[in-house]
């Protein structure tokens, strides 16, 4: 236990100095943005991994991403309170959707499809207001940095990546944070219980839909957080890029693919998907459109067939032996 | 015409059938008795290749049969009505019987079977539109017996045919037996009722903790101290 | 307020019957392949579109006759979809529904590329013109009435085999009772196979339903996938009839809607609908008791 506490201790400082090693400003992007999907897979995970599948985390990263912007764009509202106004909204519609699943024992395929649905109409509204929104074509915040600004805090904007690389490694820490709290509370044993046996966990007094609901406000406000980060460091989103099937179900691929049983499988998922497109990226480029998706989901079917338990469980797996 | 010899099987690291050997002449009616656990389903599974034997050898008319796929050995002429019936509880009556002549060989015949059967069973004629799973057991057990014949079977497996019948309906159950016996039907019986089966065939074989302990003419188990003392506790 | 029942108000409500039947003949299909294997084609949509795709690229590309176009994509199609099972869903058939309903979603995105790259973004037309004829003020689109027409026909044939023929009944007995179907002489996966085939041959029906009305491109799956979900899970996964009859009940909601709105929020609404019926009756208004 020791060991492995001085060894994160080691990890953590390395991390926090790695931007002046000098790498450049490329992979400084590179490591935000796999340590904010790890965050997104991260928030994923604290529901999946307890039995709770959900096929639509799209519609709360996309209102977070949208709600933040718009309520920038059109009224002004600093994109953190906008923030706390797209974290009420996911919280309203995930207690929508959850608590008649769990009320009535809503699980397995059909969670599965209702929350793929969810995500789907989520575009369908965000496409369907083009003229707030602008559709299909996507939208990007107002720029607050003008005259040379390159801060602006109120706006949730920086020009420097040296910036968004702490908040994304805080938020991302935080992730962590949770994912043990979780973890750890009696919350989850009670949820171990249930996920293994739900009649059983309720005939001993868990309350048990009260639980899942409250497992999924969590992960769903921490994905829709992840949006808004998402929106405010690209300074662009489009419907496909955060919401809808697409990226529900990168979602989870991400977070087993590293191997969702582990705190940190969702953020190996997250590099290895990143170091995938971006290698696919170079060695394909642009040249042939949609030969990045057919590897990509050739590579997901593989992998649940032959690594089930994903990249950073199957070595740990590995290694107990 | 059924012969096992130096059967064993099991289920994983669990052994249930040590070495058994037996036979089934035709036109023979054999029981196999024994208590609960004893191994007698899973001898049954075993003929019919549900489960693969560990060891020895099962054949059917002489020919050696442990490489046949288990949905192969109905064309063998080995029919199984299994424990508990097992019946499709959402399928009618007649789709039931349907799937007894599910094979090629018995589509043919289908409409002359299914005569047959429902001369043997007239209430099954009655209720040929009904759900399987409303009826009730006896009739259930009806259902699943006509189902087996209806593939023109030369071996019928019946496992444990009386379980989970009112006393009542255990007798016409067994009076059953003797009715597809006078057809002239070659039949393996499973039973924990040793006083009815035994009244009702030719041979039987005691099965113990998975392994053949006694056989011979049933009269002679009938009569058997041993038996009387430890099943029929007299 | 008479003027809302209107006679555009009446269109709208026949082309929700119209398109009733083809989002029926798609239920049909992962309603059996759900009802029989267990799992979920997530990719269905996405078969059908591969299906647009290979009738398009059959008439319009090879210049062969419309009608060999429809039967080679049905082929085409049944044919994707035993190979589906075999190879993809077999391996994680034991494993966890999460594992299978991802290897599908795997497919899908495969499926979606393997258009992209064959043929582009770019949206195809079969370019046959199927006439509209009118009754009173409406407009009615023949393509959209032959649509209905064959789709109902399908699904009726398609019961008719379930019911009355040998291999139907098998497939209707397998997911009562797998484990004594080889008692019978069935082997369980040749059965899952052809059934497997049958939902990918309804697919491709689909296909050559849709490839009148519709332009070609290779994200149309998802116009048709997540609704067609929807409608199962609301008549009760694995439910044949009921998924029958959701679909027309989704359809009104989604061309009335549409007409009274915007298009897309014909869909939010149907999809706010499905949700009140979660609340109202959980396990699908037209399920019985499994």
């Amino acid at each position: 236990m020791n060991r492995s506490r001085i060894l994160g201790g080691v990890g953590l400082a390395l991390l926090l100095a790695a931007p002046f090693a000098g790498f450049g400003t490329y992979p400084l992007h590179l490591a935000i943005m796999a340590l904010l999907w790890g965050f997104i897979y991260t928030s994923w995970s604290i529901m999946g991994r307890l039995g709770m599948v959900s096929f639509g985390h799209g519609a709360f990263l996309g209102i977070g991403a949208y709600g933040s912007v718009l309520f920038w764009n059109t009224a002004g509202v600093s994109p953190w309170i906008g923030a706390v106004g797209a974290i009420v909204l996911t919280l309203a519609l995930a207690v929508l959707i959850g608590w008649p699943c769990f009320r009535f024992r809503i699980v397995g395929h059909y969670f599965a499809l209702v929350t793929l649905a969810l995500s789907e109409v989520v575009r369908l509204v965000i496409v369907a207001m083009r003229d707030q929104t602008g559709g299909s074509l996507g939208i990007t915040p107002k720029s607050a940095l003008v005259d040379g600004a390159t801060v602006s805090v109120g706006a949730l904007q920086f020009s420097n990546k040296l910036v968004w690389f702490y908040i994304v490694v805080a938020c991302w820490l935080a992730a962590l944070w949770v994912w043990r709290w979780v973890d750890r509370s009696m919350d989850r044993l009670a949820l171990e219980a249930i996920s293994e046996e739900e009649d059983a966990a309720a005939s001993i007094g868990i309350d048990v839909s009260r639980t899942k609901l409250k497992v999924t406000m969590l992960s769903a406000a921490m994905t829709c957080i992840g949006g808004v980060l998402y929106a405010q460091y690209q300074l662009y989103v489009n419907p496909e890029t955060v919401s809808g099937i697409g990226i529900s179900l990168q979602m989870v691929f991400g977070a087993i693919a590293g191997g969702m049983f582990v705190m940190l499988g969702p953020t190996v998922g997250a590099v290895f998907l990143l170091a995938l497109s971006e290698t696919l990226r170079i060695a394909v480029g642009n040249t042939i459109h949609g030969l990045d998706l057919l590897i990509y989901g050739a590579l997901l079917v593989l992998f649940i067939i032959y690594l089930p338990k994903g990249i950073l469980g199957t070595l740990l797996a590995r290694l107990e032996r | 015409m059924l012969e096992l010899n130096g059967v064993s099987a099991g289920y994983g690291a669990f052994q249930a059938l040590f070495d058994v050997s037996l036979k089934v002449d035709a036109g023979e009616a054999v029981a196999v008795i024994g208590p609960n656990g004893a191994g007698k389903t899973t001898l049954l599974r075993v003929i019919s290749k549900l489960i693969e034997p560990s060891a020895g050898a099962l054949s059917m008319e002489g020919r050696r049969y442990n490489d046949v796929p288990a949905h192969e050995v109905i064309a063998l002429g080995i029919a199984q009505v299994p424990e508990g019936r097992r019946l499709f509880p959402r399928l009618s009556v007649e789709d039931n019987l349907k799937m007894g002549a599910y094979t090629p060989a018995a589509r043919s015949r289908h409409a002359e079977r299914l005569e047959f059967v429902y001369s043997l069973f007239p209430k099954m004629k009655e209720r040929r539109l009904q759900m399987a799973g409303t009826m009730s057991g006896g009739e259930q057990q009806m259902c699943a017996i006509g189902r087996a014949l209806m593939s023109g079977p030369k071996l019928l497996l019946l496992d444990e045919p009386s379980a989970g019948l009112a006393p009542v309906v255990v007798q016409s159950i067994f009076g059953l037996m003797r009715t597809i016996r006078e057809q002239g039907y070659t039949v393996l019986i499973v039973e924990q009722n040793i006083q009815q089966v035994l009244k009702v065939v030719d041979r039987a074989y005691l099965l113990e903790t998975g392994r053949i302990r006694q056989s011979g003419p049933a009269a002679e188990l009938l009569a058997s101290d041993e038996i009387r003392r430890a099943y029929l506790g007299v | 307020m008479s003027d809302f029942f209107d006679i555009f108000l009446l269109e709208a409500v026949i082309n929700g019957l119209l398109l009733g039947g083809l989002l029926a003949l798609l239920a049909l299909g992962l309603n059996l392949i759900f009802g029989v294997i267990d799992v979920v084609w997530i990719c269905y949509a996405e078969m059908m579109m591969i299906g647009m795709y290979t009738i398009w690229w059959l008439h319009v590309e090879q210049g062969w006759p419309l009608l060999a176009a429809f039967a080679a994509g049905i082929a085409t199609l049944a044919v994707l979809g035993a190979a589906l099972h075999q190879f993809i869903i077999r391996p994680v058939l034991a494993a966890e529904p999460i594992n299978q309903l991802l290897v599908t979603g795997g497919v899908l995105f495969f499926l979606q590329a393997v258009a992209t790259v064959a043929f582009g973004v770019e949206f195809r037309n079969l370019g046959v013109r199927l006439p509209t004829f009118a009754i009173g003020e409406m407009n009615l689109s023949l393509a959209r009435l032959i649509a209905f027409a064959v789709a109902l026909a399908a699904i009726g044939a398609t019961w008719l085999f379930l019911s009355r023929s040998y291999m139907g009944t098998a497939i209707r007995a397998i997911s009562q009772d797998r484990a004594i179907m080889p008692l019978m002489g069935v082997d369980p996966g040749r059965i899952y196979l052809t059934t497997s085939a049958i939902g990918g041959g309804l697919a491709g029906l689909a296909a050559c339903l849709l490839v009148l009305q519709y332009d070609i491109h290779p994200a149309i799956g998802l116009s048709f996938g997540p609704i067609t979900f929807l409608i199962c899970v609301m008549g009760g996964l694995g439910n044949l009839i009921g998924g029958f009859l959701a679909a027309f009940v989704f359809a009104q909601f989604i061309a009335v809607g549409g007409f009274m709105f915007q298009l897309e929020w014909g869909y939010v609404i149907a999809f706010v609908f499905f949700i009140a019926t979660m609340f109202w009756k959980p396990e699908g208004l037209f399920a019985k008791r499994r």
